[in-house]
């Protein structure tokens, strides 16, 4: 323990839940490296840590979903090692989720006995998050979001946990909403009962926390007060001894590229998205920034020959496709990259035959294949990518960067002249990460043209020449990558104006 | 688990035709208990015999199910070609056994249409298949022949005759037919799709393969497999009658799984699957040397393939 600063070092004797040296594996991944976390008795308690840190592991573990490989979990005191959730639930430990987990097809009420949760005591927690009205005979189907988590929140207060665990409860909550599940969580905290809260939000973390636990690689890297300007130190901890080189990078975003133009979308319809005209080119990264849902799908769908558009047209290299399967736009010299790795990959074959894939994908090539010369061309993208083929039998048994790395290296086999990338960082460490923006950038400097989503805003600046804005489907700006920071990107992702419109305005 | 357990796992993982060999074994050293001596050049012979039309029938099963699908219709197709070919070769033997390889591969294009273009469920699209050919074939009987057909002398031949004394003619067929699907399922782009197929359709599609003209080919393979299988059988039998090939239906699927091809699709082989054939001969083999009635087999036969089962997704992890 002595390894992890702690900000406020007193001997805990009022520690609630103490978990130490937790360790969890996943076949050769390793998810929870050391993770330890101590929260006191009425103390709100932050959990926070980059994708792929560990969080929703240790969550796990905490409420008996998991099991820990090694370390221990002392509940008031006692050693505790929940084996399934009910288990945790009687202990008091319970979680909510971001998405919602009432049985849609019972009413509220019939999901209320179902749980065996107090009537009256969710009736009462209904009335402080501002839903005194509501009727229980409802069924959650017919229900928003929003309300449904509340709805949720209720079910786990009523039960008077010891610890509530809150898994980014936020993250699907408009702000009147958020602001009553802080008052209730505070309410929980004065009757001197304990919670746990998980978000991506800082703002939020440092508005309502007593101390923030960071977890980094599976691993506890320290405890902060968030209040008193910790925030910095949270974001320093999240990233990392990388955190600086990645600013540093982000400083200096490359130029737009002059390249000849790859492909010309023109009048885009598919979908949400409408009207939709932009040039890709050669030699470039073109980033698309877009908050959940604004079209990015549709728009990568339709070039990579997934679906169909509606109307418009991709003109690639002067000429007018139409893809009416991948392989129309593969022979287009179009690929993608999507952000479900699982859902490029063949699980039980190995890394080669995955890699090798494109090779044998028309009728042509069905014959005997040269395995050698196979071998050859798998190793150069082997090792080009850095992938650890440690466990090289079944590409399931691969971490998830390396996985994402398989799914790369096929094209660099198979051939392209335009990669689509759609969120091909999503769950990936940020070692990886940067291996894979390196990759990219090294790919555009190539030649290639590279169409790049990713739904981390920041991450724009790693890698990008250009930026172009969905909002509602429509593209609502353009931007050279040097003047796409953060907070300009969030505000044309909103559909706001930028920043300098807004002042002329006012 | 001490590391001797850990390391016979990871060896049934990685060998676990070595463990279906061994049974293959044990069940020969059993008959070999029950009656000493009966273990000998001929009964090899014999086994190698019967076991080569199951052997080819599920050759194509093997091949769909490799994709994630299954053929039902394997068992009916045999049987109307070797009916067909029977019922053809009064007009001459070559014209027999085309029209009858022909009866397979009309057949398996049907089936590689249902399942490939019009994404009918193999289950169903095979069942239904199978239900058409049988109900055709017997229309066929009614209408254009008198009496069962007798079977030319080349096909009684090839599915009983021997070279040597003990090698049978149809080993001649089968072991090339083997050697060419073990070394094609491995080291060709169409045997590498069937595995891609079978384990992402999606993933494949994404990889730019046009899925359905692999599975077209692959259905029609199959029942030009299926309608070989029941040529060498009618040979074997010496007879071709409106429901030879039935009993074989679920033998043929049997094999597959007892050969450790994944019944989901995307992984297998057909060395897996010959040994499984191998073993369901033995297997019948013993039975009948014990007397076993018939009822009493099917609860065995049936028993032997879920314990096999059940041991592939303990050990091996097939999910």
């Amino acid at each position: 323990m002595s390894a992890v600063p702690n900000d406020t070092p007193l001997a805990d004797s009022a520690a609630l839940l103490e978990a130490s040296g937790l360790v969890k594996h996943f076949g050769p991944v390793v998810a929870l490296r050391s993770a330890d976390l101590r929260v006191r008795g009425g103390e709100i308690h932050a959990l926070m840590g980059a994708n792929g840190a560990g969080k929703s592991t240790l969550v796990k573990i905490l409420t008996g979903a998991l099991t820990a490989d090694a370390g221990t979990i002392t509940l008031g005191g006692r050693n505790r090692s929940f084996r399934s959730t009910s288990e945790a639930r009687g202990a008091g430990l319970i979680c909510v989720y971001q998405d919602p987990s009432l049985l849609p097809d019972l009413t509220v009420l019939q999901n209320l006995k179902l749980t065996a949760t107090p009537i009256t005591a969710f009736r009462r927690y209904l009335i402080e998050l501002g839903l005194g009205g509501f009727d229980l005979q409802t069924m959650p189907r017919e229900l928003a979001r929003p309300t449904l988590s509340l709805l949720d929140l209720a079910r786990a207060l009523a039960i008077e946990p010891r610890l509530l665990l809150l898994d980014e409860i936020t993250a699907s909550l408009p702000a009147d909403l958020t602001v009553r599940v802080f008052n209730v969580a505070r309410q929980v905290r004065a009757e001197g009962r304990s919670v746990i809260f998980i978000s991506h939000r800082l703002a939020e973390v440092s508005a309502l926390c007593d101390r923030a636990t960071v977890l980094r690689d599976g691993k506890t890297v320290g405890v902060v007060e968030p209040a008193q300007g910790g925030e910095e130190r949270i974001v320093k901890l999240m990233l990392g001894p990388v955190a600086d080189e990645v600013a540093a990078e982000a400083a200096s975003p490359s130029a737009p590229a002059t390249g000849a133009v790859a492909v010309e979308v023109r009048d885009l319809k598919a979908g949400i998205l409408t009207d939709v005209t932009f040039t890709l080119r050669y030699g470039e990264v073109l980033g698309v920034a877009a908050l959940e849902g604004q079209g990015q799908q549709e728009l990568f769908d339709c070039l990579a020959g997934v679906r169909r558009s509606e109307s418009g047209q991709i003109m690639v290299g002067g000429k007018t496709r139409t893809f009416r399967h991948p392989a129309d736009a593969i022979r287009a010299g179009l690929v993608l990259i999507p952000a479900d790795r699982l859902q490029a990959l063949l699980r039980q074959r190995s890394v080669r035959e995955n890699i090798a894939l494109p090779l044998v994908n028309r009728i042509s090539r069905w014959g005997p294949i040269n395995t050698r010369r196979e071998k050859r061309r798998v190793e150069k993208a082997v090792k080009r990518l850095q992938i650890d083929t440690r466990v090289q039998s079944e590409v399931r048994r691969l971490s998830g960067g390396n996985q994402q790395k398989v799914g790369i290296a096929r094209w660099l086999v198979g051939g392209f002249q335009t990669l689509l990338c759609f969120d091909p960082t999503r769950g990936i460490d940020i070692g990886t990460k940067r291996q894979i923006y390196g990759l990219i950038k090294e790919l555009a400097a190539g030649g290639s043209a590279v169409l790049l989503f990713t739904s981390e805003l920041p991450e724009i600046q790693l890698a990008c020449n250009r930026v172009i804005v969905l909002f509602g489907g429509r593209l609502v700006d353009e931007m050279p990558a040097a003047e796409a920071d953060e907070k300009a990107l969030l505000r044309a992702a909103h559909g706001l104006p930028a920043e300098a419109d807004a002042e002329q305005e006012a | 688990m001490s590391v001797r357990v850990v390391s016979a796992v990871r060896l049934v993982q990685q060998r676990s035709i070595v463990v279906l060999i061994a049974l293959l074994v044990a069940l020969a050293g059993l008959i070999e208990i029950i009656r000493p001596g009966a273990v000998n050049a001929s009964w090899v012979s014999n086994i190698l015999e019967f076991a080569a039309p199951l052997g080819i029938l599920a050759a194509g099963q093997t091949l769909v199910v490799i994709t994630g699908g299954i053929d039902l219709s394997v068992a009916n197709v045999a049987t109307a070609a070797a009916y067909i070919m029977a019922s053809q070769a009064p007009y001459g033997v070559t014209r027999a056994i085309v029209a009858g390889l022909l009866v397979g591969v009309v057949v398996g294009l049907v089936n590689g249409v249902g399942v490939a273009v019009f994404r009918v469920q193999p289950l169903i699209m095979t069942l239904a298949m199978g239900l058409v050919v049988t109900g055709s074939l017997n229309v066929y009987s009614q209408a254009a022949i008198r009496s069962v057909p007798g079977v030319p002398a080349v096909i009684h031949a090839l599915g009983s005759g021997t070279v040597l004394g003990y090698v049978p003619v149809s080993l001649f067929l089968w072991a090339p037919l083997a050697v060419l699907l073990i070394l094609g399922l491995r080291g060709t782009g169409f045997g590498r799709l069937l595995y891609a197929l079978g384990d992402n359709l999606e993933a494949t599609r994404l990889a730019g393969v046009r899925a359905w003209q692999v599975l077209l080919a692959n259905y029609a393979a199959c029942g030009l497999l299926s309608a070989v299988a029941g040529l060498v059988l009618s040979g074997t039998v010496n007879a071709a009658d409106l429901s030879l090939a039935t009993v074989l239906l679920l033998p043929s699927v049997a094999a597959v799984v007892i050969g450790g091809t994944s019944i989901f699709g995307g992984s297998g082989s057909y060395s897996g699957t010959i040994v499984g054939a191998l073993i369901l001969t033995v297997l019948n083999s013993v039975l009948t040397l014990l007397d076993v009635p018939d009822a009493v087999k099917q609860v065995l036969y049936g028993a032997i393939i879920v314990i096999l089962a059940a041991a592939y997704t303990r050990v091996l992890g097939h999910d």
